[in-house]
């Protein structure tokens, strides 16, 4: 009964604090619409500078567009706010729901920056890809990886001062055995493979999420003790 | 003899691993011929190196429910001695890869795969080098240590297993067990595993006690 109890709190805790994030970002609009905009740049220097590519090429500098837009993204997740104000937070909500209130806040974000790269990249860019709707859960569950992954490498980054540089050799080396499920993933799609291939593949991503959040969860508490 | 007698194991475990490796006999095979010794060099590498990183993510997760700064000590100098013998690894695999696939960095998953996670430690490294406070350093590096080793296991042990390799054991080959019939290899090679483990562990507390005095030195009040 307690343990139902609690776990009841800390889901009103993770709801009020990812409702308090959105209306953050709702208000400023600046994170966000930089980011797109970010992601809709990057695009067309691709564009730009291969105006076309062969398949499997396609299908990588997609991926390598979608690490870096994550990366930036996700980077500022905790240094948004100032000191004072993340200590509230703490005060007055478990460090467990801060952070997977932050992990579900990123999910979001990243669902919504990779429909958007999608749907502008594969405009720009025309490919044919075999199996759509596989191709689309592939970017889904991939930018759900990347929200998980990211989310506590940026905790990490966040607590020693926040250089770019750090963020990017913290998280790169982890972020590689995603990638490449990714686009192993992805490429099966493209040529059109019986999705009964790819299953494989989708159960990996799956333990490679569930492994992080559940490490994250872990790990959090320590993380923000100052 | 009572305390340190596992060291004198580990140099004669050592001492047999070389001279049977050498002299021992061996399977006949084509392609990789006599540099099949090198599985008496090469693999105990790994062991070693996976066995300190084990112990380096324990003392990681010991440092976080103690605090003591020894315990962050021990995880550290694991990590140092460990990328000693990845890097040691990598190099007896090349030389080996370049005598049998005929190059020594074939685009293959385990590769790449040990070459990421080695990647993955040096940033470990660079993380403490980027934090000044001692005790902030120790905390946070001990979480990104933590949260390396299963991506590290992923990196090296499961994702060369499910693609194309050409590397024994791993994408569908058979390793060298297969070929060792009358466990003539074996008997060479966990001896030498055992040995360089016992060897990459004496080496890591001898790191660790001398960081352990500077340690000292450094806060205690003159």
């Amino acid at each position: 009964m307690n343990r139902i109890f609690a776990a009841m709190s800390l889901l009103k805790e993770v709801k009020s604090l990812i409702r308090k994030d959105m209306v953050l970002e709702w208000r400023s609009k600046y994170a966000l619409n930089g980011i797109l905009l970010y992601v809709v740049s990057t695009v067309f220097v691709c564009y730009q500078a291969f105006k076309s590519v062969d398949p499997a090429m396609w299908n990588a500098l997609f991926w390598i567009i979608m690490l870096f837009a994550s990366v930036n993204a996700i980077n500022k997740s905790f240094v948004q706010e100032n000191q004072g104000r993340q200590l509230y937070y703490y005060s007055i909500a478990s460090a467990k729901a801060v952070i997977l209130a932050k992990i579900i806040y990123n999910m979001l974000i990243m669902l919504l920056l990779s429909a958007i790269a999608f749907f502008v990249y594969s405009v720009i860019f025309r490919n044919p890809v075999g199996d759509p709707m596989l191709y689309l859960a592939a970017v889904i569950l991939g930018s759900i990886g990347f929200a998980c992954v990211f989310t506590m490498v940026s905790g990490i980054s966040a607590k020693a001062g926040n250089n770019s540089t750090l963020m990017a050799i913290l998280s790169f080396p982890i972020i590689i055995p995603l990638l490449l499920v990714l686009i192993k993933l992805s490429k099966n799609a493209m040529d059109g493979l019986e999705r009964s291939v790819s299953y494989d593949e989708m159960m990996v991503l799956a333990a490679i999420n569930i492994i992080t959040v559940a490490i994250s969860l872990l790990l959090f508490p320590y993380l923000w003790r100052d | 003899m009572k305390h340190y007698w596992w060291k004198i194991l580990g140099i004669l475990l050592l001492l047999y691993s070389i001279i049977l490796g050498l002299l021992g006999p061996v399977p006949a095979l084509p392609i990789v011929h006599e540099t099949i010794r090198n599985t008496y060099y090469h693999v105990p590498m790994w062991f070693a190196m996976f066995t300190l990183y084990f112990i380096s993510v324990v003392y990681s997760i010991k440092y976080l429910s103690s605090n003591n700064p020894q315990h962050d000590l021990v995880a550290v100098e694991s990590v140092n001695v460990g990328i000693v013998f990845c890097l040691l690894g990598l190099a007896s695999g090349m030389l080996w890869a370049n005598f049998t696939w005929g190059d020594p960095w074939p685009n293959d998953p385990k590769l790449n795969g040990s070459a990421i996670a080695t990647l993955m430690y040096l940033a470990y490294l660079v993380l403490r080098n980027a934090l000044e406070e001692e005790q902030k350093r120790a905390r946070i590096s001990a979480i990104y240590n933590v949260f390396a080793f299963p991506i590290m296991i992923v990196l090296m042990y499961i994702l060369p297993k499910t693609t194309d390799s050409l590397h024994p054991g791993s994408g569908g080959n058979s390793g060298f067990g297969d070929f060792d019939l009358d466990g003539s290899m074996k008997a060479v090679l966990y001896p030498a595993a055992v040995g360089w483990i016992l060897i990459g562990t004496w080496l890591m507390t001898l790191r660790f006690r001398i960081r352990k005095l500077e340690f000292q030195n450094h806060t205690s009040p003159e």
